[in-house]
């Protein structure tokens, strides 16, 4: 990186940093999406959402690994049913381990964070300790007039963006979202209109689980898939919900962009060190200053 | 219509109900008094299915309902009106109806319907229910339940809280409800509303049913208002 401060001016410099991070921002406003809509929803803090988004990438390695002929069929492949089986995971596992646990706020963190280390130590026994890489669907580069710049990062960008204008318009517009926003206001009341609140549970806890999952099948031509990569996107999700208001999508979203840009930019200017030292004390502060988040109801 | 069997319910280990009977019949309003923490709201979530029957049953037009889960009970045709409105506040007027036009897959001629008993709502179909006055709340509260085109309506002290002009509409309403042939179930505590509205009048204390009166009988002889309600 230093070289290519020496070579290059300030503007282009800054260019390639916010570049870098809108796509760290759209990859983790996927990612934290999926935990914002558990939380919201369900009133749970689901631990194990980084293990989803890992088992979304070790399964996108795995399907595209299998799938013969260009590497962009084993990418789509791999976009279709990395995130379809980890939904069914997910699922089974809000089925068999947070239903039967009544939904405790406190009993679900302790009972997610035993499902991140199942969905670990599953993954390291399954497909081994080794970072696996996937090949990109496709190499074109934009070239700017100081550099090239990877085509597939702003095809993540733009995927994640077509991806989240989906998932507000399921909220705003379907049947479903109005379901699922019934249930977050009062899922009594929702109970005695005929809403199904165990299916809803089940499927924000699926859909959660897809997010990440598809958040990771995008980030993982760029990164490699590995057992233990899910504690990065677990914690700065963490940092993004909490800063953007517990349940409130639109914090979510805006959290997610002034994060995923102040590390592209810090990371490129400083280090990533202090973009993560930064953060976490912007966490702190709204924790101290502003408990709800940016746009958080007061509780 | 609404038959309650026996029914017992409670909170955790705590428990509320013991043996609560009664009948309500369609065409008539069964009024619920009793003083506070007679178990009034209680019945009202026990014959929704909101909490559990520790023993008894409850029947709609024969069929037990008190086995099905929570969220089935509204489909057979019981809609519910809980005290405090409990509306889906951050959702707006023409939302709230719409959960309750999804219950029993009802449409938009219902949903005409029940707006042109409260046209005030037709004005703020799309304003956030939370935002709405007292008096809104409550017309968005029923015309929700009424959505679902109900058999048997439970309310639960739909009046309370409300300037005049506003509880005179909500009786209004009931009272057209009875005459369609509902069978309303209403928990109220004003004697005057009671005798003016209900057929029989089934007294609660503590967790019991003390005595079921016809209106008429009550009006002859109003003790036992005293010595259940305390009025």
């Amino acid at each position: 990186m230093p070289i290519l401060c020496n070579q290059m001016a300030f503007g282009p410099f800054l260019l390639l940093a916010l570049l870098e991070g809108t796509v760290t921002a759209a990859v983790l406003a996927l990612t934290a999406l999926g935990l914002s809509l558990v939380f919201g929803v369900m009133r749970v803090v689901n631990v194990a959402h980084g293990a989803f988004f890992m088992l979304g990438a070790v399964l996108a390695w795995f399907v595209a690994s299998h799938v013969p002929g260009a590497p962009a069929l084993g990418f789509v492949a791999a976009l279709v049913l990395a995130p379809l089986a980890v939904a069914a995971l997910a699922a089974v596992a809000d089925r068999l381990v947070l239903k039967r646990i009544g939904y405790d706020p406190e009993a679900t963190i302790v009972a997610t964070i035993g499902l991140l280390y199942i969905f670990e130590q599953a993954a390291l026994s399954l497909f081994g300790p080794d970072a696996r890489p996937v090949p990109a669907p496709f190499t074109w580069r934009i070239q700017f007039p100081w550099f090239g710049y990877s085509g597939y990062k702003l095809f993540v960008v733009a995927a994640a963006l077509v991806v989240l204008a989906a998932v507000w318009l399921m909220l705003t517009r379907s049947r479903a979202g109005l379901i699922m926003r019934a249930t977050q206001v009062d899922r009594q009341t929702a109970r005695a209109f005929g809403i199904n609140v165990d299916l809803v549970y089940t499927g924000t806890f699926a859909l959660g689980a897809a997010l990440a999952a598809l958040g990771a099948v995008l980030v993982v031509p760029i990164q490699q898939a590995h057992y233990l990569m899910g504690g990065d996107p677990l914690l700065l999700s963490f940092i993004v919900v909490i800063i953007g208001g517990l349940g409130s999508l639109r914090g979510t979203l805006v959290a997610a962009l002034v994060i995923g840009l102040g590390d592209g930019i810090i990371s490129m200017f400083f280090t990533p060190t202090l973009a993560k030292i930064i953060a976490t004390l912007a966490v702190a502060l709204v924790l101290v200053f502003r408990p709800q988040g940016l746009f958080g109801a007061r509780a | 219509m609404l038959r309650v069997e026996g029914l017992s319910a409670g909170y955790g280990a705590v428990q509320v109900l013991r043996g609560v009977g009664f009948e309500a019949r369609a065409g008539e309003v069964t009024c619920i008094m009793g003083r506070n923490g007679a178990g009034k709201t209680t019945l009202m979530r026990a014959v929704m299915g909101l909490l559990p029957a520790l023993a008894g049953e409850v029947r709609l037009d024969g069929r037990k309902v008190s086995d099905l889960p929570a969220h089935q009970v509204p489909k057979e045709g019981i809609g519910y009106v809980p005290q405090g409105r409990r509306l889906f506040g951050p959702l707006s007027v023409a939302e709230n109806l719409q959960i309750g036009l999804l219950t029993r897959g009802r449409g938009a001629a219902v949903r005409d319907h029940v707006l042109s008993l409260f046209p005030r709502l037709r004005e703020r179909l799309d304003q956030t229910s939370a935002t709405l006055s007292g008096g809104e709340q409550q017309m968005l509260a029923i015309a929700r339940a009424l959505c679902l085109e109900p058999k048997v309506l439970l309310l639960d002290e739909p009046t309370e809280g409300l300037q005049p002009s506003m509880i005179g509409l909500i009786r209004e309403v009931v009272m057209g409800l009875k005459a369609e042939g509902v069978a309303v179930v209403l928990v109220e505590q004003k004697v005057e509303a009671v005798l003016r509205m209900a057929d029989q009048v089934v007294f609660l204390d503590r967790g019991e049913v003390a005595e079921v009166q016809p209106v008429a009988a009550l009006r002859a002889d109003p003790r036992p208002f005293r010595d259940h309600v305390g009025v």
